[in-house]
């Protein structure tokens, strides 16, 4: 079986400061990492990789060169190929366009049963491409995943949806696309030989351009995205509130309860 | 612009190589996959569209001209569950409605449509009326009853293509975000997620943006007549604000959080015009099976629909302290939320998560107790109505978004709160009566 798994570098938002003059984005000194989900998608490949050995977990990723790290740590964790496509042609693409290139990589990639994709990444928190890459290859999709089970014939699936007020069941067959939420599994960590083997010159770890994967580069990149950037900007500060200031805790309480009967909120 | 040849429909018998004489000679083909490709010579000039019998031949890319005017009217996908329609729908109506006026205030030239997909549902047609919507389009048929990624995108792409609507726009719930993406790339039009805040009138934009943010606005004529969407959403984890726009495709789509939408008052005289959407969909096209539907046995936090929300950060300590957030929020008739924190250390379940990637909430008011107020965090709770911020930090940041703070220990002040809960009028009068 050969499963594909989508996993995107993005900075670790948690870490994001924003310039309290300029109002901008202070990306100096964030560290990038796997994005959280894309790693709960390599890890149930990974499971399923642990109970039938013979399975072939590639993962793809676009993005700058040094996207290139991260492929590295997926391979450390166990994942046996790596693919970046990284083109200036391909940058500045929303999520249509990102959904074009990547399924182009994917074309490129030879057969596949199973795409694992994370259901979004930390930094854009769309969610869309992953099926948008499944309409582009024309195969059914299933988000949202929290549980996953295979059959022994490698082809009937079947995986749990959460929704917002339970789960759904249902029943899949390969070739499909399943995005992974948090609840699924928990990531395990790179092995020691997994570091080395990753690191060393064996490493199948391949860098495509936009050329490499034949993408009409009509559909590609910024000015081919249906989407663009209007204006961008930093929340304004709401205005400095009260603090309750009172003789002793129970005082405050009372303060506080003054104040809130005073705006009918309570 | 570019032509494709479709791998899934070409069939390799070549009479688009043999029968055909492309002007350019861009048609090859691969004899080990058997299937035509079009090489770089192509100039899209459109001669070859008609010549392959299967329609392997495909136009793609953006710069295709579509006709922008033929496109009108605002759709909201108006999300019904076990025949039951979404809280985010009425929002929604209510917001499709506010940005139909936008455009026009004459309901000939845009409509706010509600869009019901389902089986045996035309009952929520009114409930839609009652909302704001204008008219109703009605997509019904068996294998509709439940979502399915598939018989909902076949269905809803087809409409668009029949009645052409400007905007269409769907709440991100856990189905609306399975499926507009998938109907963005099927008709190859763009869609921003997880909006915020919608603008059509480069006005209201402006007066917005004012309001509540720190962007620069004099550059944007007011007077402008750019009536293209302008859709704003939180980037990096609500970090940044960004507002995207989709100027050459159509329609122009958006996902918008539930809770961020006023609903309208509810008109019971209310009536429109149903329109019956004629419905193509075999068993063959939905490629998932549902095997069951499973409401959470667990007690479902409704913190969308919360008026009080009391919610436990870090500062609590570890996860015996959400019991004292718990005996709160039942004093107050409150729901339990939750800071991320106290998710990833398994202190409570993901249900109860406020901010960037778990519920945004609007309630009344919001107690932050031992809540520090990362970004991601304020994002999904800073519209509340009143933010009462509780915690040991005078330099905490949720401070800089609270109404009300109280510095000290949560433990000391919260049981103080709990009791003279039942007393706040009594205080209140009192106070007044002393002035």
């Amino acid at each position: 079986m050969r499963i594909i798994v989508c996993a995107k570098q993005v900075p670790d938002t948690s870490e994001v400061k924003i310039d309290p003059v300029k109002h901008t984005i202070i990306r100096e000194g964030v560290p990038s990492i796997l994005n959280p989900d894309d790693a709960n998608a390599l890890e149930e490949a990974l499971k399923i990789k642990d109970q039938y050995p013979d399975t072939v977990i590639s993962v793809v990723t676009m993005g700058p060169p040094q996207a290139k790290d991260m492929l590295i740590e997926c391979l450390a964790m166990g994942a046996d190929e790596g693919v970046l496509l990284s083109d200036r042609a391909v940058g500045g693409s929303d999520t249509w366009a990102t959904s074009n290139a990547l399924s182009a990589a994917i074309k490129k990639m030879g057969h596949y049963d199973l795409i694992f994709a994370g259901r979004q990444a930390i930094d854009g928190d769309t969610a869309q491409v992953g099926p948008q890459i499944a309409e582009k290859l024309n195969l059914p999709q299933v988000t949202y995943v929290t549980e996953f089970a295979i059959d022994d014939n490698m082809k009937d699936i079947t995986v749990k949806r959460s929704l917002e007020d339970g789960y759904e069941e249902i029943k899949i067959q390969t070739p499909c696309m399943l995005t992974a939420i948090k609840e699924l599994n928990a990531p395990r960590y790179m092995s020691v030989s997994g570091i080395v083997h990753a690191c060393s010159s064996e490493a199948d770890i391949k860098v495509w351009n936009a050329k490499d994967v034949e993408v009409d580069l009509d559909t590609v990149g910024l000015d081919a995205s249906p989407t663009n950037v209007y204006r961008s900007f930093t929340p304004a500060p709401k205005g400095k509130g009260i603090i309750i200031e009172a003789d002793g805790v129970k005082e405050q309480a009372k303060e506080l309860l003054i104040n809130l009967k005073s705006k009918h909120v309570i | 612009m570019a032509i494709i040849v479709n791998k899934e429909t070409c069939r390799g018998c070549q009479i688009c190589v043999n029968k055909f004489e492309c002007p350019f000679d861009a048609i090859e083909f691969n004899s080990a996959e058997k299937k035509a490709f079009i090489n770089e010579k192509c100039t899209a000039c459109n001669a070859c569209l008609k010549v392959c019998p299967f329609n392997a031949f495909e136009k793609t890319g953006s710069d295709e001209e579509v006709d922008l005017s033929a496109y009108k009217d605002v759709w909201v996908f108006a999300e019904q569950r076990d025949g039951k329609l979404m809280n985010v729908a009425k929002e929604l109506i209510g917001e499709g409605h506010r940005l139909s006026r936008e455009i026009s205030e004459d309901t000939s030239v845009c409509k706010v449509c509600a869009v019901l997909v389902g089986d045996g549902i035309d009952g929520l047609a009114k409930e839609c009326f009652e909302y704001g919507a204008d008219a109703v389009y009605l997509l019904e048929d068996p294998l509709l009853k439940n979502f399915t990624t598939d018989g909902y995108t076949k269905v809803i792409t087809d409409a668009v293509h029949e009645y052409k609507p400007e905007i269409v726009i769907y709440g991100a719930t856990h189905i609306g975000r399975d499926l507009a993406p998938r109907v963005a790339a099927r008709l190859n039009t763009g869609l921003t997620a997880d909006c915020t805040r919608l603008d059509v009138k480069v006005s209201s934009y402006i007066d917005y943006a004012k309001k509540n943010t720190t962007l620069d606005t004099s550059d944007l004529d007011p007077e402008s007549d750019d009536k293209g969407l302008k859709q704003t959403r939180p980037a990096f984890g609500g970090n940044l604000m960004a507002t995207i726009i989709c100027p050459k495709t159509r329609p122009q789509m958006s996902t918008v959080r539930p809770g961020v939408m006023s609903k309208r008052e509810r008109d019971p005289q209310a009536t429109g015009d149903i329109i019956k959407v004629d419905v193509k969909l075999a068993e063959s096209d939905i490629r998932t099976k549902i095997v069951e539907i499973v409401k959470a046995a667990k007690e479902m936090v409704s913190l969308t629909d919360a008026d009080i929300i009391c919610s436990g950060g870090r500062g609590l300590g570890g996860p015996e302290g959400f019991e004292l957030i718990q005996k709160f929020a039942d004093k107050v008739g409150g729901v339990v939320g939750s800071s991320r924190a106290c998710v990833d250390n398994g202190w409570i379940d993901h249900s109860h998560q406020v901010g960037q990637t778990g519920t945004t909430v609007k309630p009344k008011i919001y107690f932050a107790c031992g809540i520090s107020g990362a970004i991601q965090h304020l994002a999904g709770m800073q519209n509340s109505e009143i933010i009462v911020a509780i915690n040991k930090d005078p330099d905490a940041p949720i401070f800089g978004v609270a109404d009300y703070g109280i510095v000290g220990d949560l433990y000391k002040v919260i049981p103080e709160i709990i009791e003279e809960w039942e007393n706040a009028e009594a205080l209140f009068d009192a106070r007044q009566a002393g002035k």
